[in-house]
């Protein structure tokens, strides 16, 4: 990974002053995850240029690391791009090597840092989600933008291009902190990884860091978003504490899912849509309002809700006193921690606890526990298993479990042509195994409630639209 | 003269009852173990650091039922050290026996309040204690006499006296009349026969029994005798009589075999109601019993007593061969197995009914197979069935003989059934044999009506088989753990991505690299592996060229209607192709489809159905290329680590090029590292290039199997390598375009040549680009003393392992580090998988029910998840 920075400023050396580091030297210094190596290829009055080569330990990042398995961050594997990539290495690099010019202080010109430069930014090389992001991150702040593409695999011309470029940045004139400080923030955000635990005081570096520029920005929400990436609750908050000298402007942001890196990424069509700038509710939380709604008018005593995610639906049916005992279930041991974690279980006074239960399992296997309930929901989930297994699923919950009531939402595939990401025949959601039209979704309904005596009503679900329906469609089960 | 000796059932529950000071504990520490013994004062002790505390009694005796109905419930004797002198008191631990079906025990310490005093005076925490205490208690206890045997207490042993306390040397334990576990058959049992003499003598006929008549000299002769072929024994499932012709014919038979040790008799619900006859209650005599009292007329008068003393003496059910075969008329749960009580009886009699009628009039009877889950096999008829079908290691060998059914024995060990045709309809029956067909569990799933009820069962497993902490004995270890955590993500991948559980009859186990090699250079290098097989006592290995592709299991039909006969599943194709975590390999179905349909021709080229007399068969394979299954990992990791790299290395190269022209301190040492990282950056992409080509279609898809594991009815672990590696060879020569033979050869590791010419051939295959290759022991299990070995060391070539271990592995001051790996976790890793593999294989040849083969398959996938470095 390599930066340069270049200056044509009269003297040109003067860079080595604001950098803080002498042009004549090659200086080595330990980093987080390697070394970081400053020195100039060219530095004469008329042109200088500072480079900072990160050379990170291939070996030591794996190693270093506690447990193992991947869980799809790029550390995992030795086979990864961090050494070539600028990527938090970096930021963290430029704050250890150029902390001083970051902050402003120049001890021997103590007014140069004030200078606005005509500056040349080179970094070999960037990842980027496309060629679009690296600009949409730097115009606005005025910066040219130039950007080299990379093909994937020279000897595969099909496979196109890869994400990674070689960026070029130049500005007319700025001062050098600036410059630093944007490529500090900015060149994660590229990179949407990040080495290090994103904790609280992540937030607090953006607000330190983004104060001046950060709010004016347009892509301010998918910047915020992205550098406290795996932190879903700092979002909010963070973006209401820069933005608070705006007036009434209160951004809804549906949390990106932990695992959106690009390689396991299941982006959904719906969180697309949901990104639209006015404020309502999304597509998802509708749903679930109206399942909640549904389940309450029923005034049932116990509930399931089956493939309970994070726990969004049972947080709704927890404040409905009539209902005694809620048991969440999922598949995913790490959606029911985050579960656990959101509905604050470890604190919850012991009524209110008894009240609710969460529990792991699959649909798939024949399961006691699901025994005696008067309700169950299955919001969005049968839509994540393979259709033949569709049976086995009915066969636990409408064979075995029985609960008097039952409601499955599904997306309507109908609908699908309405977003506009979405190309024919593609899903809403990565993991999606189907998605079914209306009709295809009333003929199974109907073969579930007639192979087990269930009573069937089917709803639609959102804002219905003449020829293709709702977003999302529901069938209500009552036994019969 | 009192008795030295108390007779005891050997699973009891025991109650000692008498006052404070009479000497309970010493008696019971003098003549049980001490972990048979829960005493109230200890658990008064546990709740209470004080075993005296009377406050603490309820907590005590809550703690103190607890462990009695834990005992119980595993099946162990187990003595109640506590007063019990009260009736309340003794309650609830005559109900844990009832619960348990275990039989109930007092021995009643009866001294007198003297001799108490006296004792209680002696300890210094008893020394206080008003002799109002002892008086109460012998009070309580006397009151008590007149009623145990009312309360339910079948054995009453009432001690009077100090001296007859003592005099007690030792208990005997009778073993349960039921418990035949010693006699281990074979065994030829026989489903109810209701009076159908011809058709019994027919089928014992077939079963090799030579039936003689005997001269009839005394009344009690039976007239019949009866020779075993050698060895065997018949068991007859009871019901007897009833309905059918002769009755009385079929009595003296089966009198006699059991009379003289050729065969165990368990009565069934009409013998019973023949002996309450017999025994002069009153009975309605319906459900054929009137024609047996009408046959029984005609028999001399001493038969009446005979066959009253014959089923008075039958025992209700039995556990046979070490507990592995259980018989009784109507079956019997697991828990109720090898125990004792009315309700025992009662179940084995009749089964259990739901308390419904159905439309015939009948009971409805609870299905207590479907819910089975024992260890032993049960045999047992009672309810008749158009065919015995195996459910949960059960079968009901009742097929209806006297309602013109058949007569059905199975064969034990064997499994096999031997069948004879009734004669006639002897009894139209209430309702027809097969009106459990006609109205079929509510959770049949839609369209699966060609299937057995055992696949019906199987299509839903239930949670409580993979979840939790598992333990899995297998053939080959004693025993593998499944942890909580691990079992969490396999539920997870399992249900998420693996295809129906009925597909996954094996997943393969991990391979171990061969331990890292002391040469300069090199992570890995056959000289290892060879040692190792060496070291264990290994004569012989087999090397095999590993092929770099995606790990299959295939499982394929001659068609789809060997894929639902066996496999029990409908509409699925006639096989599928999957991954080491039970995924389908395939995303396209057309190219799944075509890929199959060729295999099956190529198996049907071969010659392979009839040469293996199967219709179905198991592969473990290589599916090439790399890139059919992992082009996306390919594209997003491989590729783009080599583009990043040669997007950045050149530019760096460039700088430093320009900064070396100024003569700075150490740039020319960056250099030189940038320009062997930019080297090593284009070696790697040829790596991953070799393994890639593009897929567009089938004929660019080859299939190399090396392992040819399970056909119908037969596993070949017991076959060695080279027999699996010339099997497979010959199959591929019936599709040289999709099957590719695998190179090998049989190494003798005493002959220093042929050993170095095994890792000079490794050399050639590595320097070519090859992946590298795979030792494995000659047989398919091998052992030692120690245990079992290593299924197989995989030995990766130089080149192939920058795509595991990074570009830049080879650079000086990382080799060095990387050499620092242990192989031990994925070897363990590596047994326990390859253990659980061929149990659960093994299982499903021998047609056990699904749960038992996936909880071996889950148990692999389970293990997976362990947190082994991935890059071993």
């Amino acid at each position: 990974m390599l930066l340069t920075i270049t200056t044509t400023y009269s003297p040109a050396t003067d860079l080595g002053y604001l950098l803080h580091k002498n042009p004549a030297r090659l200086q080595s210094l330990e980093i987080a995850g390697g070394q970081a190596h400053i020195f100039y290829p060219e530095a004469t009055a008329e042109r200088c240029t500072a480079a900072l080569l990160l050379d990170l330990d291939p070996v030591g990042l794996v190693r270093g690391r506690a447990g193992s398995s991947g869980d799809g961050f790029a550390l995992e594997q030795y086979v990864n791009d961090r050494p070539y990539v600028a990527s938090s290495f970096l930021s963290a690099a430029l704050s250890k090597a150029f902390g001083t010019a970051m902050n402003g202080t120049c001890k021997d010109r103590p007014n140069l840092p004030e200078q606005a430069l005509p500056l040349e930014v080179k970094v070999a090389v960037v990842s980027a989600p496309g060629p679009d992001w690296p600009r949409r991150l730097f115009e606005p702040l005025g910066y040219d933008v130039q950007l080299e593409t990379t093909p994937l695999d020279p000897t595969r011309p099909e496979w196109g291009d890869s994400r990674y470029y070689t960026l070029q940045l130049r500005h007319a004139g700025l001062r050098l902190q600036d410059v630093l400080t944007h490529l500090y923030v900015l060149l994660p955000v590229l990179d949407n990884d990040k080495h290090y635990y994103v904790g609280e005081n992540e937030a607090e570096k953006l607000l330190r860091k983004g104060a001046d520029w950060l709010p004016q920005h347009p892509e301010r929400d998918f910047i915020t978003r992205r550098y406290l990436r795996y932190l879903a609750a700092y979002v909010n908050p963070t973006l209401k504490r820069l933005l608070e000298d705006e007036e009434g402007a209160e951004p809804t942001l549906e949390a990106e899912p932990v695992d959106a890196s690009a390689i396991t990424a299941p982006v959904t069509a719906e969180t697309v849509a949901a990104d639209s700038p006015e404020p309502k509710l999304s597509l998802h939380d509708q749903r679930l309002q109206q399942v909640a709604d549904e389940i309450y008018q029923l005034g049932p005593k116990r509930v399931l809700d089956l493939g309970c995610g994070e726990g969004k639906l049972l947080r709704l049916l927890l404040r409905q006193p009539k209902i005694e005992f809620i048991l969440g279930m999922d598949v995913s041991h790490q959606a029911l921690s985050r579960a656990a974690q959101r509905l604050h279980l470890d604190e919850m006074p012991p009524r209110q606890r008894a009240r609710l239960d969460l529990i792991q399992g699959s649909l798939l296997y024949r399961d006691e526990r699901l025994a005696g309930f008067d309700a169950a929901a299955l919001v969005e989930v049968i839509e994540h298993l393979d259709e033949n297994r569709l049976a086995a699923l009915e066969g636990v919950v409408f064979g075995q479990a029985r609960p008097a009531h039952v409601f499955v939402t599904s997306p309507n595939a109908d609908y699908n042509q309405l977003f506009e990401k979405l190309n024919a025949g593609e899903f809403r959601h990565t993991d999606h195994r189907f998605e079914w039209t209306r009709a295809e979704f009333a003929a199974w309904a109907a073969g579930v409630a007639e192979r087990h005596g269930y009573q069937l009503r089917l709803e639609s679900m959102g804002e219905e639209v003449a020829g293709v329906g709702a977003p999302s469609q529901m069938a209500v089960f009552d036994v019969a | 003269m009192p008795q030295d000796t108390i007779k005891l059932p050997e699973l009891s529950l025991i109650i000692l009852i008498g006052s404070t000071g009479a000497g309970k504990s010493t008696f019971a520490r003098r003549l049980f173990k001490p972990t048979e013994i829960v005493s109230s004062d200890a658990c008064r002790g546990l709740v209470a650091d004080d075993e005296n505390d009377q406050s603490a009694s309820q907590d005590a005796f809550e703690l103190l039922h607890y462990l009695v109905a834990k005992r119980l419930k595993r099946g162990l004797l187990t003595v109640v050290d506590a007063t019990n002198v009260q009736a309340e008191g003794r309650k609830p631990l005559i109900a844990l026996a009832r619960q348990y079906h275990v039989l109930p025990v007092a021995i009643v310490l009866d001294v007198p309040d003297s001799v108490a005093h006296q004792r209680n005076a002696l300890r210094p925490d008893r020394k206080h204690m008003g002799p109002h205490v002892v008086a109460r208690h012998r009070q309580d206890l006397r009151k008590s006499l007149r009623n145990l045997k009312q309360e339910g207490f079948r054995h009453i042993h009432h001690l009077r006296g100090v001296e007859e306390v003592d005099a007690v040397q030792s208990i005997v334990r009778d073993r349960l009349y039921n418990n035949r576990q010693d006699e281990t058959g074979p065994f030829d049992i026989i489903g109810d026969v209701h009076g159908c003499y011809d058709e019994l003598l027919t089928l014992l006929g077939h079963l090799g029994y030579q039936v003689e008549a005997e001269p009839m000299a005394d009344v009690r002769d039976l007239g019949v005798r009866v020779t075993a072929p050698a060895g065997r024994r018949a068991v007859f499932l009871g019901d007897l009589v009833d309905r059918g012709p002769a009755s009385p014919q079929v009595l003296r038979l089966v009198m006699s075999m059991v009379r003289d040790g050729s065969a165990l008799c368990v009565p069934g619900n009409h013998d019973i109601k023949l002996l309450r006859h017999l025994n002069g209650k009153k009975v309605t005599a319906n459900h054929g019993l009137a024609e047996t009292l009408a046959q029984l007329e005609s028999e001399p008068a001493a038969f009446g007593g005979q066959v009253r003393q014959f089923l008075d003496g039958l025992v209700s059910h039995y556990v046979l061969d070490g507990g592995k075969l259980v018989v009784a008329h109507a079956g019997l749960t697991e828990d109720m197995q090898g125990r004792g009580s009315g309700a025992v009886r009662a179940f084995a009699l009749f089964g259990e009914s739901t308390g419904e009628i159905d439309d015939f009039g009948l009971p409805v009877r609870y299905e207590w197979a479907r819910e089975y889950r024992g260890r032993a096999l049960v045999v047992y008829g009672h309810t008749p069935v158009p065919d015995p079908e195996w459910l949960n290691n059960t079968i009901d060998i009742d097929t209806g003989c006297v309602f013109g059914g058949r007569l059905t024995a199975l064969r034990y060990p064997e499994r096999e059934l031997v069948t004879v045709p009734a004669a006639q309809v002897y009894c139209e029956p209430a309702r027809p044999l097969n009106y459990r067909a006609a109205a079929l569990q509510p959770e049949v799933l839609a369209g699966e009506g060609d299937l057995s009820g055992q696949q019906q069962h199987d299509d839903l497993l239930d949670i409580r088989d993979v979840t939790g902490k598992q333990f899995i004995e297998t053939r080959l270890m004693r025993g593998v753990t499944i942890r909580e955590e691990n079992a969490v993500a396999a539920l997870e991948v399992m249900s998420r991505f693996a295809l129906h559980p009925k597909w996954l009859l094996y997943l393969p186990p991990t391979m171990s690299p061969t331990e890292t090699s002391d040469l300069p250079d090199l992570l890995e290098h056959p000289a290892e592996a060879l040692a190792y097989y060496k070291q264990l006592g290994v004569e012989r290995v087999v090397c095999e060229e590993k092929h770099m592709g995606s790990r299959v299991v295939v499982v394929i039909g001659k068609d789809e209607e060997a894929i639902r006969r066996r496999l029990g599943l409908v509409g699925e194709g006639i096989g599928k192709c999957y991954t080491r975590t039970g995924r389908n390999f395939f995303t396209d179905p057309e190219l799944e489809m075509a890929f199959l349909a060729r295999l099956r021709d190529a198996l049907t080229t071969a010659g392979f159905w009839d040469k293996f007399n199967t219709d179905w068969v198991c592969l473990d394979a290589e599916l090439l290329p790399w890139s059919a299954k992992a082009q996306e990992l390919i594209k997003n990791q491989y590729a783009a680590v080599a583009a990043a790299a040669n997007a950045a290395l050149p530019q760096v190269e460039a700088v430093l090029t320009q900064a070396a022209t100024r003569e700075l301190d150490g740039v020319e040492a960056l250099l030189a590292r940038t320009m062997a990282r930019r080297a090593a950056a284009t070696d790697y992409a040829e790596a991953y290039r070799r393994y890639c080509w593009p897929v567009n279609g089938l004929d660019d898809l080859r299939l190399a199997p090396f392992h040819l594991l399970a056909t119908e009815g037969q596993t070949y672990f017991d076959r060695d390598h080279a027999w699996h590696m010339e099997t497979l060879r010959t199959l591929a020569l019936a599709d040289p375009g999709l099957l590719r033979a695998t190179p090998y050869r049989v190494v003798p590791l005493n002959d220093p040549a042929e050993v170095e010419a095994a890792i000079q051939w490794w050399t050639e295959l590595t320097a070519a680009g090859g992946e590298g290759m795979v030792v494995k022991p000659y047989d398919f299990v091998a052992s030692n003393r120690k245990g079992l070995l290593q299924p197989a060391l995989k030995c990766r070539g130089r080149e192939y392992l920058c795509i595991i271990y990074g570009p830049d592995y080879l650079l000086p001051g990382n080799i060095e580090r990387l050499k620092q790996r242990n192989v031990k976790a994925k070897r363990n890793l590596a047994l326990r998988e390859f253990a659980l593999g061929v149990e659960g294989l093994e299982r499903f040849v021998a047609g056990e029910p699904l749960r038992r083969v996936h909880q071996c398959v889950f148990g692999v996938l389970a293990l997976e998840s362990e947190a082994v470095d991935p890059r071993l």
